[in-house]
C-alpha cells in the first residue's frame, strides 16, 4: 500500500483535511475516507455523470479526479446546495417538476444544473439538454429533468 | 372515457415523501451503507465465455497482505439437482447456486468463480489476480438460432427439451418448448386475403440502472445473518439466501435500502450470497460492490431473440390468422421470458386463430433477467411491424386496422384468459384525436410510425399496517422497494380513505423482520398490490375507531359513519368528530390503533398502450433522429399523475434505446466488447425531445380506485413504431434491432 497524502482542501465552505492512497479517486475520498455518499459511482469512468460535484467552479466527474489533485482546491457538493431551513431552487424545481424517479442519479443532475445556471442563468431548452448530456438517468426519459431546470432558471 | 368520481387526493400530484432525502443526497442506498469493522469483496470473474474449472489455486490470494478470507463454489452447501421454490416459480438449485460461483463449469464471460475480503477494496482486488483458475477451453454458442442446432456446443450435458408436457432425452440447449393454440390455424390462412411473413430479430440489451449491485452482509455471533443491500424485494433476497446457504429464513434478515433502478434486474441475487460467505468466513461484516463491467457482464441482460411472425388478413382489414415462434435467448441457465412473450405477443388483437410456439434456448451469455414487460417488447416489435405492412397492403391506415381487429372486454387472449373491462380501443382513439396524429407528416426522409403493447400486470403479496398519530397523521409500514415514487402512490390511497392530506402520511419500507411477507416490487404490481392492501389497512383503522367513537359517544358501532375525514353519529344523537380529533383521544377509548391488511389480489388489469413517433432519417450516416413522441396508455385510474407519466417517459425512452443504439456486441470467442456506458450506448438527453405522455383512464375493475399497472408496458411499443416510422420514411423495412447507423446504411445498400 503506498503512503497516504495529507489533503487540505474546502469543501462546501468548510476547510476540510484528509489522509488518502495516491490511488484513490476524489469520489472514493469523498464517499470513504469523508463518508460524503450523495456523488454516487454509477460507473467509475467518466461515463454517468452520478459522481458530479463543482470543484474550483468547474463542473467534474469526481472519479475522474484524484485525491490528492484538490489540495489547495475548493469545491461544492449536493451535501452543500440547500441552506439549513430551505432547499435551492434547483432542488425545489426537481421535486415539484417530479423530475426524479430512484434518484440515484438526481445528486449529479442537480450539480451539473448548478454549474450551467451558474454559467448560463437562462439556458435554452437545447442549451440545458446539451449541458446535461454528461449525466445518465435511465428512469425518467429526461423530460421532467429538462423542465425542473428551465423552471429553475426562471426562479433564480 | 372513464367513470368520474371525485377524489380528495387520487390524482394530485403532492411533491414525494422521500423527495428531500434524495435531491440532497442524504437518502442511503445499498453502496452508501457503513458499518464498523467492514471489509470490502471483490468477485473474481471468468475470462473465458465456455470453459471447463480444472482447478483453483487461492493460496497467494490468502497469503496477501490485507486479506482475511476467500471463498469459491466450495464454500457453498452441495447444491443438489433438484428444484427450489423461490415464491415466484420453480428454479432449479444447483443453476442457481452455479450462477452465484461456478462450481465445475464457467458457461459466459463474466462469470464469477471466487471472492476475496479484506481491508480494503484495492487490496480485494489485487488478491484477486493473484487466484489461478486453470481452464480447459470450450467452444461457446452466442446465437440463439445456432445454439439450437443439432451439432451445437452443448452448456449443460444434462439438460433435456421440455416440451409441451413431454421430456426428450438428448442433451440440448432447448430447455423448454411451450405452445399456445386457438381456432384452426390453415383455416385461418386460406381465409385471408393477404398474408404477411417475416423473420425479426432482436440483440442483447441491459437494464441499464445507474447504480450498480451492491450488498452487505454479517453474520451475529448467534447466528443471524442480516444483508443490508438495494433489491426489488427484500423476501425474495431472503428466499434465495435461504436456498443457495441452506439456511432458515428465520435466521435471515433482509434490510433494504434506497435503491437505484433496478427495471427487472435486482430481482435475482448474485453478490448477496457471496458477501455472507464472505462474513461467515472472516466473522466481520463485508460489502460487495460490482463496478460497471460486472454489472454488464456479471448480471441479468434481457435475452436476444429469433421471432417469425406470419399474420392474414381479409380484404375489409379482418385479420383471421397469426403464428408466431419465439425462440429466446436464456443466457446460461434456462428460463428466459419466452413464456410472457407468448401471453403479449398478439394480445392486443381478438384474433379467432392462433398457433404461438415459444422456445427458451441457453446459450453462453450472462442468465438473463427480467427487463420491464420482459419477452413483450421483442414480440411486439415483430407482431407490430407485421401489422403495420397489412395496413400497407390492404391500403387501410395502420390505426383503423388497429380499431377494427383491438381486443375489447369478453374477447378471448390467444393464451386462454378472457379480457375484462380494458382500454386498449381508448388508447387508439386517444391516439387518433392527439394533435400529434392529426398534424402533417411528408417532408423528405421524415417519417411517422405508431405501434401498439400489451402487458398483463401481476398482483401477488403485499402487506401493510398503519399505526395511528395523535395528531392525526399516519405511519404507513410496507415491504415494497419503492424505485419510482410508490412511497407517495400508496400513501396516497390511505390517505384517500381516511381523508387525509398525502403530507399526514409518513411511508416507510422496512425490513424483512418488520413487516409481513411482500413480493417484489416488479410486474407493475407494486401501486396496484401494495397500494390495494394500503386501501384495506386504512379501512381496518376506520373500522376500530368508529369503535372509538361509539365508545365515546355511547352509541352503537352500526351507528358510527365514515366520510370525507369526519366521523358522525346516525340514527338519534348528532355527535361529530374529525379523523384528526378522534386520532388524539385513542389513549382514553382504550389505546393504540394498527390498521393491518394483507392482500393476494387476483384482479390486476391488463395495460394496453399506444404510440405514435416522427423521425428523420439521414441518408448519408444512418442516423436516426426522434423528432416528435406522444405515449397514450391506459393506467386505469393515475394516483399520482405525474410519476405515471414519468413511468411512460421512462419507458418510451429505455425502448427508443433498445431501438436505436443498445445491444451487447460479442466477438468470436464470445467476450462482450463494449461493457461501460460510454460503448453500450444508452439515450442522453441530447437525444430525445420531449415526450408526450397521454394517460386514458379506463378503471380496472379488480382495484378500488381502479389502477391498473403502469411501470412496463411503455417499453414494448417503440422499437416497432419506430421502424415503422423508418419505414414510412425511407421504404426499408427494418426487421433487426438495434436499427443502428451501420444496419441502416447496410439496408439502403450504402455498405
Amino acid at each position: 500500500m503506498a503512503r497516504k497524502s495529507h489533503v487540505q482542501t474546502t469543501i462546501n465552505d468548510e476547510t476540510v483535511e484528509f489522509l488518502c492512497e495516491p490511488r484513490q479517486s476524489l469520489l472514493e475520498v469523498l464517499r470513504d475516507e469523508l463518508h460524503l455518499t450523495g456523488a454516487k459511482e454509477g460507473c467509475n469512468n467518466g461515463n454517468c455523470g452520478a459522481c458530479s460535484v463543482i470543484l474550483d467552479g468547474r463542473l467534474v466527474n469526481s472519479c475522474l479526479v484524484l485525491g490528492v489533485e484538490t489540495d489547495g482546491k475548493s469545491m461544492e457538493t449536493i451535501e452543500g446546495l440547500a441552506d439549513p431551513d430551505k432547499l435551492h431552487p434547483i432542488q425545489d424545481a426537481f421535486l415539484e417538476n417530479a423530475a426524479l424517479q430512484c434518484g440515484i442519479c438526481t445528486p449529479g443532475f442537480i450539480m451539473s444544473a448548478k454549474a450551467l445556471l451558474d454559467n448560463n442563468p437562462n439556458p435554452t431548452e437545447h442549451e440545458v439538454r446539451y449541458w446535461l448530456a454528461g449525466n445518465l438517468c435511465r428512469c425518467t426519459g429526461y423530460d421532467k429533468i429538462v423542465r425542473a431546470v428551465l423552471d429553475a432558471a426562471e426562479a433564480t | 372515457m372513464s367513470e368520474k368520481k371525485e377524489y380528495k387526493v387520487i390524482g394530485t400530484r403532492p411533491i414525494r415523501h422521500d423527495g428531500v432525502d434524495k435531491v440532497t443526497g442524504r437518502a442511503i442506498y445499498g453502496a452508501d451503507f457503513q458499518i464498523t469493522g467492514l471489509l470490502h469483496g471483490r468477485v473474481l470473474r471468468s475470462p473465458h465465455a465456455h470453459a471447463r474449472i480444472v482447478s483453483i489455486d487461492t493460496s497467494h490470494a490468502e497469503a496477501y497482505p490485507g486479506v482475511k478470507g476467500v471463498v469459491t463454489a466450495q464454500d457453498l452447501p452441495a447444491a443438489e439437482d433438484k428444484m427450489a421454490d423461490l415464491g415466484e416459480g420453480a428454479v432449479n438449485l444447483k443453476y442457481l447456486c452455479d450462477n452465484i460461483l461456478a462450481s465445475d463449469k464457467v458457461l459466459y464471460k463474466g462469470h464469477a468463480i471466487a471472492a476475496v475480503a479484506a481491508t480494503s477494496p484495492h487490496i480485494a482486488e489485487e488478491a484477486c489476480e493473484l487466484i489461478d483458475v486453470e481452464y480447459e477451453l470450450l467452444p461457446p454458442v452466442l446465437e440463439v438460432r445456432e445454439a439450437m442446432e443439432p451439432d451445437a456446443p452443448i452448456l449443460h450435458e444434462n439438460l433435456t427439451t421440455s416440451s409441451l408436457g413431454d421430456e426428450d432425452d438428448k442433451p440440448t440447449n432447448i430447455a423448454s418448448h411451450l405452445q399456445h393454440k386457438k381456432g384452426d390455424i390453415e383455416k385461418g390462412f386460406d381465409e385471408a386475403d393477404v398474408v404477411i411473413e417475416r423473420g425479426f430479430v432482436t440483440g442483447t440489451v441491459h437494464q441499464g440502472y445507474i447504480e450498480p449491485h451492491n450488498a452487505t452482509a454479517h453474520y451475529n455471533q448467534d447466528g443471524q445473518l442480516t444483508v443490508w443491500c438495494s433489491t426489488q424485494g427484500a423476501f425474495t433476497v431472503r428466499e434465495q439466501l435461504a436456498e443457495i446457504l441452506q439456511y432458515p429464513v428465520s435466521k435471515i434478515k433482509v434490510v433494504p435500502l434506497e435503491i437505484g433502478g433496478g427495471f427487472g434486474g435486482k430481482i435475482n441475487v448474485y453478490i448477496k450470497p457471496v458477501a455472507a460467505l464472505l462474513a461467515k468466513k472472516t466473522g466481520k461484516p463485508v460489502k460487495v460492490l460490482m463496478n460497471r463491467a460486472d454489472v454488464f457482464e456479471g448480471t441479468g441482460p434481457t435475452p436476444a431473440s429469433y421471432i417469425t411472425i406470419k399474420m392474414g388478413a381479409k380484404k375489409d382489414g379482418k385479420i383471421t390468422a397469426a403464428q408466431t415462434s419465439l425462440a429466446f435467448e436464456a443466457g446460461a441457465y434456462p428460463g428466459s421470458p419466452v413464456g410472457a412473450g407468448a401471453m403479449c405477443v398478439f394480445a392486443p388483437y381478438n384474433i379467432e386463430n392462433v398457433l404461438i410456439d415459444g422456445y427458451d434456448v441457453v446459450v453462453n451469455k450472462p442468465k438473463s433477467a427480467p427487463y420491464r414487460a420482459p419477452g413483450a417488447t421483442n414480440a411486439a416489435f415483430g407482431t407490430e411491424t407485421v401489422v403495420d405492412e397489412l395496413a400497407e397492403e390492404l391500403n387501410i391506415d395502420p390505426l383503423e386496422l388497429r380499431l377494427m381487429n383491438g381486443a375489447k372486454e369478453g374477447d378471448r387472449r390467444p393464451d386462454g384468459p378472457v379480457y375484462p373491462r380494458i382500454g386498449f380501443i381508448e388508447t387508439l382513439e386517444a391516439a387518433k384525436e392527439h394533435p400529434h396524429y392529426t398534424s402533417a407528416n411528408g417532408k423528405k426522409y421524415h417519417g411517422r410510425g405508431i405501434a401498439s403493447g400489451f402487458w398483463f400486470n401481476i398482483g401477488l403479496e403485499s402487506s401493510v399496517t398503519i399505526n395511528v398519530n395523535p395528531d392525526g397523521t399516519i405511519n404507513l409500514v410496507e415491504g415494497s422497494t419503492d424505485i419510482g415514487g410508490t412511497r407517495a402512490s400508496i400513501a396516497m390511497q390511505a390517505a384517500e380513505v381516511l381523508g387525509i392530506p398525502a403530507e399526514s402520511v409518513n411511508p416507510t419500507v422496512v425490513d424483512t423482520n418488520s413487516i409481513g411477507y411482500t413480493a417484489v416490487t416488479g410486474g407493475s404490481r407494486t401501486t396496484y398490490a401494495t397500494g390495494y392492501a394500503a386501501y384495506e389497512a386504512a379501512q381496518d383503522v376506520v373500522k376500530q375507531m368508529k369503535a372509538r367513537a361509539a365508545k365515546l359517544w355511547e352509541v352503537d358501532e352500526d351507528n358510527v359513519q365514515f366520510a370525507d375525514g369526519e366521523f358522525s353519529s346516525i340514527n338519534g344523537k348528532e355527535e361529530q368528530m374529525s379523523f384528526r380529533d378522534l386520532s388524539g383521544k385513542l389513549s382514553q377509548t382504550g389505546g393504540p390503533v394498527v390498521g393491518r391488511a394483507t392482500m393476494d389480489p387476483a384482479g390486476a388489469g391488463g395495460a394496453f398502450a399506444t404510440h405514435v413517433v416522427d423521425v428523420e432519417v439521414d441518408v448519408e450516416t444512418g442516423k436516426v433522429e426522434i423528432l416528435r413522441y406522444t405515449a397514450t396508455q391506459d393506467a386505469g385510474k393515475a394516483i399520482h399523475p405525474s410519476y405515471v407519466e414519468g413511468q411512460i417517459q421512462g419507458g418510451v425512452v429505455q425502448g427508443i434505446g433498445w431501438a436505436l443504439n443498445e445491444e451487447y456486441i460479442y466477438n468470436a470467442e464470445g467476450e462482450m466488447t463494449n461493457a461501460s456506458f460510454l460503448d453500450y450506448r444508452m439515450p442522453t438527453c441530447l437525444d430525445l425531445p420531449m415526450i408526450d405522455a397521454v394517460i386514458v383512464e379506463v378503471p380496472n375493475p379488480g382495484h378500488p380506485y381502479g389502477v391498473r399497472g403502469v411501470g412496463e408496458v411503455p417499453i414494448v411499443p417503440p422499437p416497432a413504431a419506430i421502424a415503422n416510422a423508418i419505414y414510412d420514411a425511407i421504404g426499408i423495412r427494418m426487421t433487426e434491432l438495434p436499427m443502428s447507423p451501420d444496419r441502416l446504411l447496410k439496408a439502403m445498400g450504402k455498405i
